[in-house]
């Protein structure tokens, strides 16, 4: 058999076995329900309230925004985490020692990340179906843009994901990528819209992926005349498939050479001095 | 320089010799303006275990990331399997097996699981010499994890874990295997039984083994030939009992003759022996001589190497033999 064909396969098996351990431990199932919780408290608190302008529900607004919002967790910082953690663990440096084990392990990881995004997805959208008025789930055209927006999400966020993954370290620096996110949360219009900004931080919240990512969500689970308040007066599809899709033309350019470079250094003694450093930090 | 030559590993131009797993020539690492190996030459062939031997900061582990490609060398002739480390493909890459100190990885999976998928990778590097992997059953026989083939791997205990690392080493029925200080953290009882499991691995196949180690027990007790590496260099070579007859040095001899206590120390015990027992014969009680051992020697290695007072006592010891 062909070795890269065998990688590949051999990759994909590794995400499903992945995969299936994050069902058995209590840690994982935590992970997949915590942004379901938050969601829904956060939908209970606006309950009444509505989408200005409108007399549209802004919890059932803020749904489809969030899910494009746990596109952005799931694809860039859940592979950004894993291969952290996995350089750390020296999960990296196993994959390194056996013959196309680099491309298994990514192949893997790509699966088990984007799984765990879409079951996110999935998720999150459930209870808010029996909660929120409004979402147009029923409509194939809504299941038609989920098919090619959230495809697009994890393209455009997986290798930015490996991008920094590659660049952070020590696992404790990943809060220095945590933060600016949550700034761009606020400036992304994901729980309230961003009308009402000042133009220039329209301007930068549109230069990044999320609020294209939450745009796209709206576009496919809102009634079509929400698009009326949102920036521009539309729901701008050719537009987030221009911004999401540069983003993902610089991530995967940028990550086939960070993830190489990153995968070059790797040896036993730095894990072992990881594993110093790491033993220090709990003790 | 004191290394002994190996037999048909003389200066060049050397042949290109078929058995040769390893040659490693002139080999030299420099990080920023540090030194770390100056210069070593190392040589190993088909189904001979070689450990490297030397304290922390000798310049070991260096030594063989380099071998396994993780690391390039800033100088230095490097043929590993006949490839160059630095460019070592897959193919390569699939002949060599590299045992890891694990840490947490992969605590999720199960023993099995895990042995069976890596060694999914090497199916494609099947040999009608060498076939590729490993049964994972016969594997997990052979380094007794048969118990434990449903476990979790975070579950196992470390000396469980380790000879997982041996598993995961080997599923790919490496020509040339490498453990890097593979008993650090071992209690004697787990020691012992890896050493029987690298015995076992020496016989079959023959497959090389390359081991670094700062316990010189351990060196004597598992390799064919041991080489001291001490500051970057290799300082002697040879098989344990080659190094234990090379460090003789100079023998202490003491007694007691009317109560009083005497140390002497003289390079001919026996003729000085005679000498004593002629001039003094019964008075002389409680004798002793001791001869400086290869521990003696290794451990004064240790020893400048720990404190960084250079006494030259270690180089010495295996220098008096050179110039004999």
């Amino acid at each position: 058999m062909n070795p890269t064909t065998n990688a590949l396969r051999t990759g994909l098996r590794r995400g499903v076995i992945e995969l299936r351990a994050t069902f058995t431990n209590g840690q994982d199932l935590w992970t997949y329900f915590f942004p379901t919780v938050v969601l829904l408290v956060a939908v209970f608190w606006m309950r009444g309230s509505t989408v200005p302008g409108t007399d549209f529900s802004l919890g059932a607004r803020t749904l489809p925004s969030a899910l494009g919002m746990g596109l952005l967790f799931g694809g860039l910082l859940g592979l950004a985490n894993q291969l952290v953690i996995d350089r750390e663990d020296g999960t990296l440096l196993r994959a390194k020692a056996i013959p196309d084990g680099m491309l298994g392990y990514l192949v893997g990881k790509i699966v088990l990340v984007s799984a765990v995004a879409l079951i996110g997805v999935v998720l999150q959208l459930t209870p808010g179906l029996f909660f929120l008025d409004g979402l147009r789930l029923g409509d194939p055209g809504a299941w038609l843009t989920l098919a090619w927006v959230v495809p697009l999400g994890l393209v455009a966020t997986l290798p930015l994901g490996a991008v920094i993954g590659s660049l952070v370290e020590n696992p404790r620096n990943m809060g220095l990528v945590v933060m600016p996110i949550f700034g761009l949360i606020a400036l992304s219009g994901i729980f309230y819209p961003i009308n009402g900004l000042p133009g220039w931080l329209q301007g930068v919240a549109q230069v990044f992926p999320l609020y294209w990512l939450g745009l796209g969500m709206r576009s496919a689970l809102l009634p079509g005349d929400l698009a009326a308040v949102e920036l521009g007066g539309s729901w701008r599809h050719l537009e987030t498939v221009g911004v999401l899709g540069a983003w993902a033309l610089l991530g995967l350019v940028l990550a086939p050479v960070v993830l190489r470079r990153m995968a070059r250094r790797e040896s036993g003694s730095r894990v072992a001095a990881r594993r110093e450093r790491a033993m220090q930090r709990v003790g | 320089m004191t290394a002994v030559e190996l037999p048909g590993a003389v200066a060049s131009p050397r042949p290109p010799d078929e058995d040769l797993v390893l040659d490693v020539r002139d080999l030299r690492m420099r990080y920023g303006a540090v030194d770390v190996l100056h210069g070593v030459d190392l040589t190993a062939r088909r189904g001979e275990v070689v450990a490297l031997l030397g304290p922390n900061g000798a310049g070991k582990t260096t030594t063989i990331e380099i071998l396994e490609g993780f690391r390039v060398p800033s100088a230095g002739t490097v043929r590993v399997l006949g490839t160059d480390p630095a460019r070592g493909d897959e193919r390569w890459r699939a002949r060599l097996g590299v045992v890891l100190q694990s840490w947490r990885d992969h605590g999720k999976w199960r023993v099995r699981e895990l042995l069976a998928h890596l060694g999914d990778f090497y199916a494609p590097y099947a040999t009608d010499r060498s076939p590729r992997p490993w049964p994972v059953d016969e594997l997990l026989e052979t380094v007794g994890l048969t118990a434990h083939a449903g476990s979790r791997v975070a579950r196992l205990s470390g000396g469980q874990r380790r000879r997982l690392d041996v598993a995961v080493g080997i599923v790919g029925r490496p020509e040339l295997l490498f453990l890097d200080e593979p008993t650090v953290g071992f209690d004697p009882a787990a020691r012992r039984e890896f050493h029987e499991l690298v015995h076992r691995l020496a016989d079959l196949d023959e497959t090389t083994i390359v081991l670094t180690t700062h316990d010189l027990t351990e060196a004597e007790k598992l390799a064919d030939r041991i080489l001291i590496l001490a500051d970057g260099r290799i300082i002697a070579e040879g098989s344990p009992d080659q190094l234990a007859r090379r460090v003789a040095g100079d023998a202490e001899v003491r007694w007691t003759r009317d109560g009083e206590r005497y140390v002497h120390a003289t390079a001919d015990a026996t003729a000085f022996l005679r000498d004593l027992l002629r001039e003094h014969g019964d008075r002389v009680r409680e004798l002793e001589v001791r001869r400086a051992s290869l521990e003696d020697a290794y451990l004064a290695l240790v020893h400048e190497e720990e404190t960084g007072i250079r006494t030259g006592r270690a180089e010495r010891v295996w220098q008096q033999e050179a110039n004999r």
